[in-house]
């Protein structure tokens, strides 16, 4: 069994919720990049998504996309990140997940890279502009490495789609929270629990909640409504301004019953 | 043929083509998939639509034939067809008064668009007017700076103007932030892409909107010179001006060329000949020809014309090109200047500079073919909004 279903069953068992924060790697640069995993794992984190830099990141807001310009000045790449990953290793096992645009992976060689990435010690994937439809080559290349593709669904999401991203993901569903790109505001509101009761009712897959987390209180909101909660653009913002994410990691890690 | 039989019911040309976009965008495109077709094939809506091509745009545009440039050329009767007499001063009106009329009977209230050098920001504008809808267009605030006249012809068409001040600062960025809006917006607006890329169906849509160009040419060439003509030739940005003008004569023996902009020269990587001088990659909705780096980072593009200043490139052009059916080449700033002038003094028409890099590929091939043959030169669009910066460019101060 994969590290992030693991994962999952042993927060369900004991009633916890999943904690998974978002920072991009190489902001602002790959050393400290080190430093914030063990700063996060720390802090209670207990899933992690690094983040990949892109040229033009277009499921993200100002924030990651600011981030993601800095990383590519620091001449941050895929191919850096995966050695990374590889470093990071030697003193973690935290479950790590790499988001990525599809463009880098696909110049990479889908094959390589899924092969390179388990080789490393990634865990999971969630590419934003990938969906199942046009998944299959990926999904078969992923499945072959034991690496998780984790796909998304939105408040827009249709009955048709929810069956269709569900079967093919493989860890978690991500489900977006609004209907728009990372950083926006929060809105927990009928149209979005709708959307994620009808997710709940076609798998026994854990759910994930993310995009617009920006605060413990939403966190707590957000946890109570699905396995894990996904937190990015408000760790992000601090990361730029240079100050420390430790405190802030651990208030929005939500409370377990029996830890 | 099975060339006109692409896409496949999930958007692919080939191996071009798709969707890839996040997943909350899919119900939407699903959506548009589904009103496309409908309206395509609705009399009521096809018969508004040409009602408005025929009263608003002003088409059919002519068929010209260009007599003193076949003469100074001394080869092929070349005819230009007259896109440029389009209300708006482009093809690009074409496919954003039928996205307009499209978006209306799909109940969206508000329409947006990206532009680049501001004639599709200008046409989208224009088509939200005439509709009543809601506009907003996305604009690199480099693009701004350069087409400041587009930029307050759209604001007194009631649009608002969004500066986009990252990244390059110019049509891919643009592109990038209003899927983005798009993203957020969804359920009450459709995005007007303007040409033919980005997520299935856009592809298709705009070749099936622009296409009246090439419908039209194939009558009047037959009715002008009673037979077919040997050659087509258009500018390719995004390739919508080139496929509309193609697609009525994918069947026939008709050699057709596709003009990229080739900038300072492949050489000099400042360019955006993506077939000269890129590589497979998936770009803003889709598989296609891309500028990148190794490490599938999109690269800067230039050229002189902003039109054509794209990294990547239509995902069915890539289709012909593999079959073999549309050559493509490239023409550089300066051979697009010098085409600019020569139009300009020999017909008394003032070309676009997109439109210029056609004329250039005509300026080569023309000479060498025998006098009772035909070129058709697709003239995209007029050259007022470059006059600025030709002046610039030449040093002139206006």
């Amino acid at each position: 069994m994969n590290k992030i279903s693991d994962t999952f069953k042993h927060l369900k068992k004991a009633g916890g919720k999943a904690f998974i924060p978002y920072i991009m790697a190489g902001d602002p640069s790959l050393d400290a990049t080190k430093g914030l995993v063990a700063d996060l794992e720390s802090a209670g984190a207990d899933i992690i998504e690094l983040g990949v830099p892109f040229s033009d990141p277009l499921a993200d807001g100002p924030t990651i996309q600011r981030a993601s310009e800095r990383a590519l000045a620091q001449g941050v790449t895929l191919r850096k990140v995966l050695a990374l990953v590889e470093e990071i290793r030697k003193a973690s096992q935290i479950p790590l997940i790499l988001m990525t645009y599809y463009n880098p992976v696909f110049k990479y060689g889908i094959e390589a890279f899924a092969k390179e990435a388990a080789r490393v010690g990634v865990d999971g994937v969630i590419i934003p502009d990938l969906i199942p439809d046009e998944a299959e080559d990926f999904l078969s290349c992923a499945r072959q490495y034991n690496l998780d593709t984790i796909f998304l669904l939105a408040p827009t999401s249709t009955e048709d789609r929810i069956r269709k991203v569900v079967k093919a993901s493989r860890g978690f569903i991500y489900y977006v929270s609004i209907t728009g790109i990372t950083g926006a505001k929060l809105a927990i509101g009928d149209p979005m629990k709708d959307t994620l009761d009808l997710i709940k009712n076609s798998t026994q897959k854990p759910v994930a909640i993310g995009f617009g987390i920006s605060n413990p209180e939403e966190a707590a909101e957000a946890a109570d409504l699905a396995d894990g909660i996904i937190v990015g653009s408000a760790i992000v913002r601090l990361i730029a301004e240079s100050r420390d994410i430790k405190d802030f990691a651990r208030s929005l890690k939500p409370l377990t019953p029996n830890p | 043929m099975k060339l006109k039989k692409a896409p496949d019911n999930k958007g692919h040309f080939g191996i071009y083509g798709g969707r890839f976009v996040p997943e909350t965008l899919m119900p939407a495109l699903i959506e548009l998939e589904k009103a496309y077709k409908k309206y395509m094939k609705d009399s009521g809506f096809l018969q508004e639509l040409g009602l408005l091509q025929k009263n608003y745009i002003g088409r059919p545009t002519p068929l010209y034939f260009a007599q003193k440039l076949t003469e100074h050329l001394g080869g092929a009767k070349i005819y230009l067809k007259r896109e440029d007499l389009c209300h708006t001063g482009a093809h690009k009106i074409n496919n954003a008064i039928g996205q307009a009329l499209l978006a209306k009977k799909m109940g969206k209230k508000r329409i947006i668009a990206e532009t680049g050098a501001g004639q599709h920001g200008v046409a989208t504008a224009t088509g939200a007017a005439l509709a009543g809808l809601e506009c907003e267009i996305y604009m690199g605030t480099e693009d701004m700076r350069r087409q400041s006249l587009n930029v307050f012809r759209m604001r007194l068409l009631g649009a608002k103007v969004t500066e986009v001040s990252i990244g390059s600062k110019t049509l891919k960025d643009a592109i990038n932030e209003a899927l983005r809006d798009w993203t957020t917006n969804v359920r009450t607006t459709h995005y007007v892409l303007g040409t033919v890329f980005g997520p299935h169906p856009f592809p298709a849509m705009v070749r099936d909107f622009q296409s009246v160009i090439g419908k039209e040419a194939k009558q009047q060439i037959l009715k002008a010179a009673k037979k077919l003509p040997d050659c087509l030739i258009a500018c390719v940005g995004g390739g919508s001006n080139s496929i509309g003008l193609f697609y009525a004569f994918l069947d026939d023996n008709v050699r057709m060329i596709g003009v990229e902009a080739g900038g300072h020269g492949i050489d000099s990587g400042e360019h955006a000949a993506r077939f000269a001088g890129g590589s497979l990659g998936v770009f803003q909705g889709c598989k296609s020809y891309l500028l990148q780096n190794d490490d599938g980072n999109v690269l800067g593009t230039h050229s002189v014309s902003a039109g054509l200043d794209y990294a990547s490139v239509g995902p069915e052009h890539c289709f012909f090109r593999d079959a073999k059916r549309v050559e493509y080449t490239f023409a550089t700033d300066e051979e697009a200047l010098r085409s600019f002038a020569l139009l300009s003094e020999t017909e008394g028409i003032i070309p676009a500079l997109e439109s210029a890099h056609a004329i250039s590929e005509a300026v080569k091939v023309a000479p060498a073919m025998p006098k009772d043959s035909i070129i058709i030169v697709n003239l995209s669009g007029r050259g007022d909004k470059d006059v600025q910066e030709v002046a610039r460019i030449k040093g002139i101060e206006l």
